[in-house]
């Protein structure tokens, strides 16, 4: 795992950290060369108890991760031994430090009730396997985009319901002063990069064959 | 350079018949276009793996089919789901075609369907071995010749 503040990608783009989870050795090795390859810096974990444990969901570290690296996408494979990748979905969108990040799930199922309940539970997309370089281009892309876009705005938008959030104002669930001052600039971005990417699911659903 | 262009033509001329013969799909094409220079062994050692993880799986899937008071089928799905996943990610296309037939006998709980395509899976896992072991050296025998690797389009 890579030292914060150690790598700072040109220009103004700044490297996603994406924590990939899958019980797969091999689609490990895969989707970390994916994201890789698409400028990210990963952490790739295989089950869904060790994802909490690096994000300190489990109540330990707090949530900047073993290497005060923030997390600003989650891919996570469905089916997987102990706690799938649902059930880890839903324990994020149910903590107030990391709803906020978006969370794809991969699955070389194409069930369209899967599919519902992941984007119910506020999956931004399910992806179908294997993925593909395009796939991850796109989303990490997405990712950036969203960032900075809000980054201008200044304002972070709170796609889950704001109507039973009690919480609004006084959760900086992503931003935490360290971590900015840890890339070693000022980058507004780093802390929205962990912002819903978009509302519209059903239309992100790749089909494969 | 004619050794280099002998040995590329040859290897492009394999990997053509590895597709054709449906032992590999487009999914290992897109491995191999992610092989670079930060990793330039990863199509060897992703094949490493997979093959690990087959013989692994297979062995659990042998185990479980021999118990001979009552075979658990959830179990052999399991293994075999496992592979199917694998075998997709890697582009391993004959062994992901047994596996999706290998489910429906363990859906149907039928042992003599699962037993045959034990059989075959090992089957293809053993030709798919040999297979990319060829590939591989062949590519190392471009490098070692000085050439390098054509990339398939």
């Amino acid at each position: 795992m890579e030292v914060a503040g150690e790598v700072l990608h040109s220009g103004s783009s700044q490297e996603l950290h994406v924590l990939a989870v899958d019980d797969s050795y091999v689609d490990r090795k895969v989707i970390e060369k994916l994201l890789k390859t698409s400028s990210c810096k990963v952490t790739a974990v295989e089950s869904g108890a060790r994802a909490l444990q690096f994000l300190g969901l489990d109540g330990g570290k707090g949530s900047l991760g073993f290497n005060g690296l923030k997390v600003n996408l989650i891919m996570t494979d469905y089916s997987m031994p102990g706690m799938t990748g649902y059930e880890l979905l839903k324990k994020i969108k149910r903590s107030s430090a990391f709803r906020e990040i978006p969370v794809v799930i991969m699955s070389s199922e194409n069930i369209l009730t899967r599919i519902d309940s992941c984007l119910e539970e506020g999956a931004e997309e399910f992806l179908v396997k294997p993925v593909k370089l395009s796939d991850v281009k796109r989303l990490t892309k997405d990712c950036v985009t969203r960032g900075e876009t809000e980054g201008r705005d200044g304002r972070r938008v709170n796609k889950r319901k704001l109507e039973d959030d009690n919480h609004s104002s006084s959760s900086s669930t992503s931003s935490s002063p360290s971590t900015t001052a840890s890339f070693g600039c000022g980058l507004a971005t780093s802390e929205l990069l962990s912002s819903p990417l978009h509302s519209s699911k059903r239309a992100k659903l790749r089909d494969r064959d | 350079m004619d050794v280099v262009n002998q040995l590329q033509r040859q290897f492009l001329d394999y990997s053509a018949s590895l597709h054709r013969e449906g032992f590999l799909d487009d999914q290992f094409t897109q491995l191999q276009k992610l092989q670079d220079e930060n990793s330039p062994d990863f199509v060897v050692e992703v094949a490493s793996l997979f093959f690990e993880d087959c013989e692994k799986l297979i062995n659990n899937m042998a185990r479980a089919l021999e118990q001979q008071q009552g075979v658990d089928f959830k179990q052999v799905d399991a293994s075999v789901h496992q592979l199917k996943g694998s075998s997709s990610s890697i582009g391993a296309m004959r062994v992901k075609n047994v596996c999706i037939a290998f489910r429906s006998f363990c859906e149907a709980q039928n042992r003599e369907g699962c037993l045959r395509c034990l059989q075959q899976v090992t089957q293809e896992y053993s030709l798919l071995k040999n297979k990319l072991q060829t590939l591989f050296r062949l590519e190392q025998q471009i490098l070692a010749a000085g050439g390098s690797v054509p990339t398939i389009e």
